[in-house]
């Protein structure tokens, strides 16, 4: 016990050092190499690093410039988007001419499948069996999408006769997956800095955002599997105008809606 | 947090609008000079929006954590040495509750106070090392003091702020 005790103590003046990201070269590696045997000093380096905080927090000063903001947003706005959140029509521009549902029940059921099957290969050795059908499945899928989903397939919206083209939007909605299409066109082109934002209406509380679009120059958009809370019970979408940036709230007109059907 | 998680960038937005005081006051403090505070508090959010797994919201607030990994970049920026320690393995740990601004002030007040109770020696060794960046070698030149107590005064100094919010 005691020599665990002058151990840490050994390192207690150094951890607070390391807290304020002063320790460099030699001193740093061999506290690091310390800190990844000993639970005790990590705790002790979080607690210092709380510290630190409270040092920082006591400070305070002019806000920064308004332009910051601006900034700061157009920078996120350039980021790349992470993966599997709101698709960009430039990547999917021929879903919106596509059959809604063949599409959209194509990749809600691919997409689960892909969960299903992600999951079943990391426990594969427990499942492999289940991991091959899914992987049968999910092939047979994309035989079967791979028509709908060619570029260069021809693209038809059949409406009644001598009706002028209305925007539309189809939304396909799996609760208990957690998972979202939406597929529109005939949009109306947006002012600079603008975008549509789809909004899930709940059964109960604020409307949830849905996804942030552009439609390409055909009018056409799609939003696939948006970040959403687990399991919210829809009563209605509803899409609307916003900052590109996306709102958390909706801004009135509501542009489309609709009901389940 | 939940909202930015999955990269919305409307919460980055809300975000921002909360704790941009809070990140812009440390890097000018630490830097002096109002472009390079803009250029560091531009960074810090961008990290945040570009990691925002980094954050572990059961070790304490937001503030707190920007706060540090503002520090830390700030004195980076000043030294204009390349960022020893990513994001995601700043964990901190603080006791008092700080999730609003009322918290906040009360807090910023209470370290104040603690601050300028401390003796002078004690004070300028720990303000030299948070806010200028200065290594304990550098700070033991200046003051001419020996380096062990240099390190024992930084260590002593973070424990009496810990203190004062534990009682």
């Amino acid at each position: 016990m005691n020599g665990e005790m002058s151990e840490h103590e050994r390192y207690a003046e150094d951890l607070a050092l390391y807290a304020l990201d002063a320790l460099q070269g030699e001193d740093r590696a061999r506290v690091d190499e310390h800190l990844a045997a000993c639970a005790a000093c990590r705790r002790e380096l979080e607690q210092l690093r709380g510290d630190t905080a409270l040092l920082a927090l006591s400070t305070t000063g002019p806000r920064p410039p308004q332009r910051a903001r601006q900034r700061l947003l157009d920078a996120v706005a350039r980021e790349p988007r992470r993966p599997s959140l709101v698709e960009t029509p430039t990547r999917h521009s021929w879903w919106g001419w596509l059959g809604w549902a063949a599409t959209a029940a194509v990749v809600i059921f691919a997409a689960s499948l892909w969960r299903e099957n992600s999951a079943l290969k990391d426990t594969l050795a427990s499942a492999s069996s289940q991991a091959a059908k899914s992987t049968r499945e999910m092939e047979e899928l994309r035989r079967i999408a791979a028509p709908i989903l060619e570029p260069e397939a021809q693209r038809v919206t059949l409406v009644a006769a001598k009706t002028p083209p209305q925007p539309q939007g189809k939304v396909f909605y799996l609760r208990n997956r957690n998972s979202l299409v939406l597929l529109a066109n005939n949009l109306a082109p947006l002012p600079a800095q603008k975008a549509y934002e789809l909004w899930l209406i709940p059964t109960s509380g604020a409307p949830i955002p849905a996804g942030v679009f552009k439609p390409d120059a055909h009018g056409s958009a799609s939003v696939v599997n948006p970040p959403l809370p687990s399991g919210a019970e829809a009563k209605a979408f509803a899409i609307t105008v916003e900052n590109e940036a996306g709102a958390t709230t909706p801004t009135m007109p509501i542009v489309m809606m609709g009901a389940g059907e | 947090m939940t909202g930015l998680k999955s990269s919305d960038q409307g919460a980055m937005a809300e975000l921002y609008d909360r704790y941009s005081s809070v990140v812009y006051a440390v890097a000018l403090r630490v830097l002096g000079d109002t472009g390079a505070a803009e250029d560091v508090l531009q960074e810090v959010f961008l990290q945040l929006w570009r990691k925002p797994s980094a954050f572990d919201a059961a070790r304490g607030s937001l503030a707190s954590w920007l706060a540090v990994i503002t520090r830390n970049r700030a004195i980076d920026f000043l030294r204009k040495r390349r960022p020893e320690t990513d994001i995601e393995d700043v964990v901190l740990s603080v006791a008092p509750d700080l999730a609003g601004e009322a918290e906040l002030a009360r807090a910023a007040e209470k370290v104040r106070g603690v601050m300028g109770s401390m003796v002078p020696a004690q004070r300028s060794v720990l303000e030299m090392a948070y806010w200028e960046g200065m290594s304990h070698s550098e700070i033991a030149d200046k003051t001419g003091e020996p380096l062990g107590t240099i390190k024992t005064r930084i260590r002593a100094g973070l424990i009496v702020l810990r203190k004062a919010f534990q009682t």
